[in-house]
């Protein structure tokens, strides 16, 4: 069962931590407080720009796991096979690496025409991010196809549906309910992950904080400043797991 | 050996396909070197996590209430953060305040990424031994519990075999995570696999290639826990359990 107790114990380490580097504090320099507070409007444009990278690729993860599960689903094998290997594929696969390899193998400008389109760090980043998702959300899919009885196909058959009606008319509607604690779920992991973004160059909080550090060069800076920021991710991935929580009690197939 | 090195080489000459790592030694030293701390830190993890993810199931269903709710406040901590700053923040904030022996480190960045990483798969590790341990019917521990094993027995021979076989599944799709997760250590500098691939595309200009190669040696690796997962999933099974 989730517990506010971790925000709580998070909090208690960040004001412990606030506290140890006040007592501590140099005269003459300015506090830890002061600090963070100068700091805080930066950290929070790092933040939102994660938030940004995670909505993109969730969107784009979605659209392509949605066609990705249905080839799952397809009645031609070879779709069904084709997909199963790329679906297994992108879950299998590092997202560290995916990351890599999309950042590195992509060019940063296109040429279409006459014209160039820049194609910038973060845009790479979130389509390298929205590649596990899609084959996540392809099984999240196939997952609650297969959950639907058997007894629904042959219902709706008998009442002269085609395939494709009995798909969109009476299988995925039901689908959606079962698929959304899980989506959820992946959208926390998603927004967890665009941290990685950093480590590809892409300047977002994870990159800002270390540059923060960099700049002010104080040790007593360190435990406060990063717990301070994984407090931020904890207030914004806690509630979604919550949710999902709730949402996959009330949803149980008893 | 020679004639792949050598098959690599005229493979490169000709298409200009660059595989350093089949017939350069230091090349092939260092990938081999990178592959081997990857598995050695899942190694260590793994096994480190396994045993505290037990412990700290056992911990959630204990009778004090403190100790109860500091587990749960630690599983959840731990599954609602990047794993990334959480390896940052044991790295750079709490690293240099490890004291030196002989002046260095009492934990370098490999010793800290097992920390980090251990505790983040302790926390998904007690959360799927806990569903594993609610699967355990009522009636089975009410009964050792009326044959007189005591709170520790229980848990130990009638609810740790079953539970642990309920969470097969479960515990290789946490294993498979656990390999993947290992490398987010490049960011902290442990010569893994991620790290030493990107020594050697930096050096001899080799991205596609080696970006291949890594893509490859994760999909073989995930491949091969997948069917030793299976495999001992089939060899512990308990009949009637299942299908």
């Amino acid at each position: 069962m989730l517990t506010s107790r971790a925000g709580v114990a998070l909090l208690a380490a960040f004001v412990a931590s606030i506290v140890v580097a006040q007592v501590q504090a140099i005269p003459g320099q300015p506090s830890v407080v002061e600090l963070l507070v100068k700091w805080t409007p930066l950290l929070a444009k790092g933040f939102l720009f994660n938030l940004l990278i995670s909505f993109f690729a969730m969107l784009v993860g979605t659209l392509a796991g949605v066609l990705l599960g249905s080839a799952r689903i397809s009645p031609r094998p070879p779709v069904r096979g084709m997909s199963w290997i790329v679906v297994q594929f992108f879950r299998n696969a590092p997202w560290l690496v995916l990351l890599f390899f999309v950042m590195f193998l992509l060019p940063f400008e296109f040429h279409v025409g006459g014209t160039t389109i820049p194609f910038p760090d973060w845009i790479k980043a979130t389509l390298g991010l929205a590649l596990p998702i899609m084959a996540n959300v392809a099984e999240i899919l196939r997952g609650a196809v297969q959950s639907i009885p058997t007894a629904q196909w042959d219902a709706a058959r008998s009442l002269a549906f085609s395939r494709r009606q009995t798909l969109w008319k009476i299988i995925l509607p039901q689908c959606v309910k079962r698929m959304l604690p899980p989506w959820m779920n992946w959208y926390a992991i998603l927004t967890m992950a665009t941290t990685l973004a950093s480590i590809v160059g892409v300047s977002e909080v994870m990159t800002l904080t270390l540059r923060i550090t960099n700049a002010e060069g104080r040790t007593d800076l360190l435990i406060p400043i990063y717990s301070y920021v994984l407090l931020w991710f904890f207030v914004y991935c806690w509630p979604i797991s919550l949710m999902t929580r709730r949402l996959e009690a009330r949803y149980e197939v008893r | 050996m020679d004639d792949v090195a050598a098959w690599f080489l005229a493979l490169y000459k000709t298409t200009g396909i660059k595989l350093t790592i089949f017939y350069d030694g230091y090349d092939r030293a260092r990938f081999f070197q990178g592959f081997v701390t990857t598995v050695k830190l899942s190694a260590y993890c793994l096994v480190l996590s396994l045993v505290l993810g037990a412990l700290a199931a056992w911990l959630t269903g204990s009778h004090v209430a403190v100790v109860r709710r500091a587990v749960t406040g630690f599983v959840a901590l731990f599954r609602n953060t990047p794993p990334l700053v959480q390896l940052y923040f044991f790295y750079f904030a709490l690293g240099p305040l490890v004291p030196k022996v002989d002046g260095a480190p009492l934990l370098g960045s490999f010793g800290w990424a097992v920390v980090s990483l251990t505790l983040l798969e302790t926390a998904f590790a007690a959360e799927i031994y806990r569903a594993g341990i609610e699967a355990v019917p009522k009636a089975m521990v009410e009964a050792a519990a009326s044959l007189g094993y005591s709170r520790w027995q229980i848990y130990r021979l009638i609810m740790l075999p079953l539970a642990l076989r309920a969470t097969m599944p479960a515990m290789t799709n946490n294993l498979v995570n656990l390999v993947k997760t290992t490398t987010l250590a490049y960011a902290i500098a442990v010569p893994e696999l991620v790290y030493m691939s990107a020594q050697i595309w930096s050096e001899q200009v080799n991205v596609p290639e080696m970006m291949v190669v890594l893509l490859i040696c994760y999909v073989a690796i995930v491949g091969l826990i997948n069917q030793g997962m299976q495999w001992l999933e089939h060899r512990l099974r308990v009949p009637g359990f299942g299908q």
